[in-house]
């Protein structure tokens, strides 16, 4: 009874195996001082960027292809955007369009 | 008093002082109580509802003292006119908010967009709201008033390319103009600067010239405008420009500061710095009053 009890323990975890993968980095550029930091970062296909808005105004990530935008991003506001596909993607802040970024995304095969 | 210590005392105290736009560009400080005012209507903006940092934890409280200020004026102006960037993030929680307090102005309201006010490109919430009654399609407006003839220019589309306006805008105001008198005072308003002045803040409109040489030949032009929250003037030809403070927080003076951030004053100093002012237009020169809140 109690190798069965352990065998079913171990088949509830095989999907939690299966899902186990390490999942895809997350790389984080903060907006300071009206600047992304640092404004040019490199990544692989399926990798996530996390914008954190330290400055006491607000700012966006706005693509310059219109390819994502997180809008209006508070003091203190996070948002994240997942790169698919190759490429280079360049970005600037809506509201201070001075504010410049590039992120260059390669294919994890590559 | 040296014009650039004069403007700098108007831009931190402001209350109470008068000025005009002569054609040197130099501020003549004069009494207005007893001349009778020809045309006259008040500029709020960057009231910027919904931001909540030490510039200015309570923006509300400080648009409703504008408001209730201008309520309290003797002789209600002709119209109110708010120079953009109403909300701080165009969210219908902050357009909510500004217009309940935006509607209790006795006076009808004129309210143009900044860019803070269309975030994600979306002009529709701030149409929705606020938009200028009888607009053309593209939102910009003209009308006249008084032998005035107003126009609201939009210019926060496309904001990567600083401010700008757009062929069809600009279009439009060619044959606006070409039905005005040379001699017929031209007041514009517009959120963001028509001419460069100090671009690289994004302080200037990237198609402004355009517009600009078709005003420049009209014998009275005045151009006020909002977004860098501070009073600074210029002149080119007859075309007077006054950027006005904001009801919300100053801004640093260009260039003096590593961004444009909002300025975070004591609050007897803060309410100095911001506030409403006044416009009176008289034979096409316009006379403008600045009220601060403290």
């Amino acid at each position: 009874m109690k190798h069965s009890l352990i065998a079913l323990a171990l088949l509830a975890l095989v999907p939690a195996l299966a899902h186990g993968a390490p999942a895809s980095p997350i790389v984080t550029v903060h907006i300071h001082d009206y600047a992304y930091k640092p404004p040019a970062i490199t990544i692989t296909t399926g990798d996530t960027v996390r914008f954190i808005n330290d400055d006491n105004d607000a700012h966006t990530v706005t693509s310059t292809d219109g390819l994502f935008d997180s809008k209006g991003l508070d003091t203190n506001g996070v948002w994240e955007h997942t790169f698919a596909k190759a490429g280079i993607y360049k970005y600037f802040c809506e509201l201070h369009p001075y504010m410049k970024g590039t992120i260059i995304v390669k294919d994890v095969k590559a | 008093m040296r014009r650039n210590d004069f403007l700098s005392h108007v831009a931190w105290t402001g209350s109470g002082i008068a000025y005009a736009l002569s054609g040197t560009g130099i501020f003549a400080g004069r009494a207005l109580a007893d001349a009778a005012p020809a045309t006259q209507f008040v500029q709020i903006s960057d009231s910027h509802i919904g931001f909540h940092q030490p510039a200015n934890p309570d923006v509300g409280a400080t648009l409703q003292a504008s408001v209730d200020a201008i309520n309290a004026m003797p002789v209600q102006p002709k119209f109110v006119v708010h120079t953009g960037d109403i909300t701080h993030l165009s969210t219908q929680q902050q357009f909510d908010d500004a217009r309940a307090i935006l509607r209790q102005l006795r006076a009808p309201l004129i309210a143009l967009p900044g860019e803070h006010d269309v975030l994600g490109n979306d002009f529709k919430t701030y149409r929705t709201n606020f938009g200028i009654k009888d607009a053309e399609d593209g939102g910009w407006a003209s009308w006249d008033d008084g032998g005035v003839h107003y126009i609201a220019l939009l210019n926060v589309f496309n904001f990567e390319k600083m401010g700008l306006m757009g062929n069809d805008q600009l279009s439009w105001l060619k044959k606006d103009l070409q039905s005005q008198y040379q001699q017929t005072p031209i007041v514009v308003f517009t959120h963001v600067p028509l001419y460069a002045l100090y671009p690289q803040w994004g302080w200037t409109t990237e198609d402004g010239a355009q517009a600009l040489a078709m005003l420049s030949g009209f014998d009275h032009v005045t151009i006020l405008n909002g977004h860098i929250h501070q009073i600074v003037t210029h002149v080119e030809g007859n075309i007077h420009f006054a950027s006005a403070t904001a009801t919300a927080y100053p801004q640093p003076q260009p260039g003096t500061a590593p961004n444009p951030g909002p300025l975070t004053l004591p609050h007897d100093q803060l309410l100095h710095a911001i506030g409403y002012r006044t416009v009176r237009l008289d034979n096409g020169t316009a006379g403008i009053e600045q009220h601060s809140l403290g």
